[in-house]
Parts: C-alpha cells; sequence; structure tokens
C-alpha cells in the first residue's frame, strides 16, 4: 500500500550548523540527513558550510572533506570515486546519482544530501540493500545452459550477439534507477525495479543462455514486472547512461510476442 | 518489535550495545524531484484519467436530466452555461486530449520505441503542447456553431 507520508520515527528536523572556517572565499552550504541508530532520535538535517576553494570539484569529493575535516561521525559508503563500483548512490539536489560524478558546480546553491530514497537506513547515508540484493539474487543473474560448452574453447556468440548486451552489462548494481522509482517505493516489496529487470533482461537477451523461456516464465507476473507503469525516472536517473526502461519494455515486447 | 514480514525486517536495526531499533525509513517523496518531465507526465497522465471520468459522470447526469424533463434539464443547462460550469468543462476537455495524447505515447513506449531521454522529453514536450492547441481548437469550434 502506497504511503506517501514518512513514518512517526522517519521525520526529518533541524540538526546542527558547521560554518566555514574564518577567511573562507567560496562558500556553499551542504545540507546532509543524518541518523544515529544510538542517538534514539530521529533523523535530521546538518548543515556543513564548505569552502569550494579549499575542495575537490565532485560531491564526493565535499563529503570526505567533511569526514576527515569536520565531522568524522558522517557515514555514508564510497570507494572507487571514478563511477565503477557504485557505493556513492545516493539523493543529491532531488535526483538520484553517484557523488563521485556529480559535479558541485552542477547544483544551484545549497546542495541536499539525502540517502537513495524510501530505503530502510542503517545510517546517516547509509540504506539497507538486503531486500534489493535478494530480489537480484531471485532473477538467476547466471548462465544457465544445459549443453556443455565445447571441450577446446569457450561459448562463441556472434558480433550481433554480443552486441545485444551492450547497455546492460555496464550496469554497476548502484540501485539508483529502482529507488528512483515511485512504482518501487509504493510496491518494492513485489515489484523487482529497474535495477533487477535490467539484470534479469540482461541473460535473456544472452544467445548462450538456454533459459530464456523459463526466465520470461518466472516474470510474467503482475507484480514482479507488470508494476513498471513507464514512469521512465529510471532512464532519466541513471548515472551510467543506460536504459532500464528500454530493457524493461523490451521484455514485456517478447512477452507478448511469444503468445501471439 | 514485531516483525510483519521480510520487508518489515530490513527495519530492523541494532545499536552498538546490541539493543534492537526501529530503522527510518528515507524520504521519497518529500525530497525527490518530481516536477522532471518523466515523473510529471506520469502522474498527470492519472490525474487527467480521474478528471475524465468524472467529466463523464457530468455528462451522464445531463442526459438523465434530459430524459427526466424540461425542469431538470434546464437546471444543468443554466449550471453548465454558467462561468463555473464552463471553466469545468473547459478543464474536462483538457484533461481529456491530455489523457488521450499521453496515451497515445504510451503506446507508442509498448510498441518498443522512444525509450531513450531526448525522445522521452520531446514526446511529453508534444503532449503538453498537443493539449493546449486541441483544447484551443475544440473551444474555438464550440463557441463558433454555438
Amino acid at each position: 500500500m502506497a504511503t506517501f507520508t514518512l513514518p512517526k520515527n522517519s521525520t526529518i528536523s533541524k540538526g546542527k550548523h558547521f560554518p566555514a572556517p574564518a577567511g573562507a572565499k567560496k562558500v556553499r552550504p551542504f545540507k546532509i540527513y543524518r541518523w544515529d541508530p544510538d542517538s534514539g532520535e530521529n533523523p535530521r538535517t546538518d548543515t556543513y558550510d564548505i569552502d569550494l576553494e579549499a575542495c575537490g570539484p565532485m560531491v564526493l569529493d565535499a563529503l570526505i572533506k567533511i569526514k576527515n575535516e569536520v565531522d568524522s561521525t558522517l557515514t555514508f559508503r564510497r570507494s572507487c570515486r571514478e563511477g565503477i563500483c557504485g557505493s556513492c548512490s545516493m539523493n543529491i539536489d532531488g535526483l538520484n546519482t553517484l557523488a563521485c560524478l556529480k559535479p558541485i558546480e552542477d547544483v544551484k546553491g545549497e546542495v541536499r544530501i539525502h540517502p537513495l530514497p524510501h530505503m530502510p537506513v542503517v545510517k546517516d547515508l547509509v540504506p539497507d540493500l538486503s531486500q534489493i540484493y535478494a530480489q537480484l539474487r531471485s532473477v538467476e543473474p547466471w548462465l544457465k545452459a544445459d549443453t556443455p560448452p565445447p571441450p577446446d574453447g569457450e561459448r562463441l556468440q556472434s558480433k550481433e550477439e554480443r552486441a545485444k548486451l551492450d547497455g546492460l552489462w555496464e550496469c554497476i548494481l548502484c540501485f539508483c534507477c529502482s529507488t528512483a522509482c515511485p512504482s518501487y517505493w509504493w510496491n518494492g516489496d513485489r515489484y523487482l525495479g529497474p535495477a533487477v529487470l535490467l539484470q534479469a533482461y540482461r541473460w535473456i537477451a544472452d544467445s548462450r543462455d538456454e533459459h530464456t523461456g523459463e526466465r520470461l516464465d518466472a516474470l510474467e507476473d503482475p507484480f514482479k514486472l507488470y508494476r513498471c507503469h513507464t514512469i521512465m525516472n529510471c532512464t532519466r536517473t541513471c548515472p551510467k547512461g543506460l536504459n532500464p526502461a528500454q530493457a524493461i519494455g523490451d521484455i514485456k515486447k517478447m512477452l507478448a510476442e511469444r503468445v501471439v | 518489535m514485531s516483525i510483519q514480514d521480510a520487508r518489515e525486517a530490513t527495519m530492523l536495526g541494532r545499536r552498538t550495545d546490541g539493543t534492537a531499533v526501529r530503522r527510518p525509513l528515507s524520504p521519497h517523496l518529500q525530497v525527490y524531484d518530481m516536477m522532471q518531465m518523466t515523473s510529471a507526465i506520469s502522474i498527470s497522465h492519472r490525474a487527467t484519467g480521474i478528471i475524465w471520468t468524472v467529466g463523464a459522470a457530468v455528462m451522464v447526469w445531463w442526459l438523465v436530466a434530459a430524459a427526466s424533463g424540461p425542469e431538470a434539464f434546464d437546471t444543468v443547462q443554466w449550471f453548465l452555461g454558467s462561468f463555473l460550469g464552463i471553466l469545468m468543462l473547459m478543464g474536462v476537455t483538457a484533461a481529456a486530449w491530455f489523457h488521450t495524447l499521453a496515451g497515445l505515447r504510451h503506446l507508442v513506449w509498448d510498441a518498443g520505441y522512444g525509450y531513450d531521454i531526448p525522445s522521452v522529453y520531446k514526446s511529453g514536450r508534444m503532449v503538453l503542447i498537443g493539449t493546449a492547441v486541441l483544447t484551443a481548437l475544440t473551444w474555438l469550434a464550440l463557441l463558433i456553431s454555438w
């Protein structure tokens, strides 16, 4: 059931303010969602005034600067700082993206940072992804073939067959798309969401996979697949420029085509 | 803390001392930019569908009134001809055009075309402009033939 408001324990209160050091030239406020399980309090928004003259260009640079120099309790995930690990996905300025790929200059005024939307919060900007990982596991994202591979080498593909996987294999599972989807917000317990459906299609489209029929059977469900209403927030927000909505559309088309 | 289902279970957190704590749900509608072309047209499609349905009910009211006698029909005619009534009918016309055009856009998607973001924005703009133009033309034709 869709609940448009936040539960009582999730409403956000005003938090602390950390002013910029004296003599800072180019100050930009960063408003960051904070929640500490030990505090027993509701989430709050802390404001950190950052001197952009003394900070790297990306939002992740600012987060790391805050953690290193201002407030070491700020908690967030990050690893590669170049858009390939998918760890620092979060909601920045109203859209989900990777903090490491988002230039601070792209944001007008104060930089508002929240965890990925409509997720359980572990701490600060860290959401619990166990539900979405379980959903990914449910589409069995690995090669399934009954015939053994040729004894003298790997399973071969033509260039055309391989090209069908472009735009699918690049997904880094940051889940910006799934958590941007209102359908996933309201029905995330049963709807698989754009990220997981793109992974499902990645194996449906693979010429080496021999379980295409079973994969389509498993998705033919009013909730798992058909809660997609082509809102297109997923494709709009993907930091890797992929198109989960197209992948879902292709699955729907394959399901329609096999009955006609 | 009682746990209803699997999704509920992910709401269960632990404090540093091991005691249970209910995790907050991260903000969604409260922070997400819902005015982008993608979600804005989508929610408007639903809203205009509801408005159009209400408009159809008004038409049933008009037909029932016409069937039940001249006094009842005059009342409905008076209301629909009033400033408020005409404003409402114009709103229903706009909703009907929007819902029709956005519905066609969905048919194109279901046929497998127009999923890239530039096309999505272009077709979204076409729905908005088309709604304005067709609503104006509809009422121009109505007022001329009145």
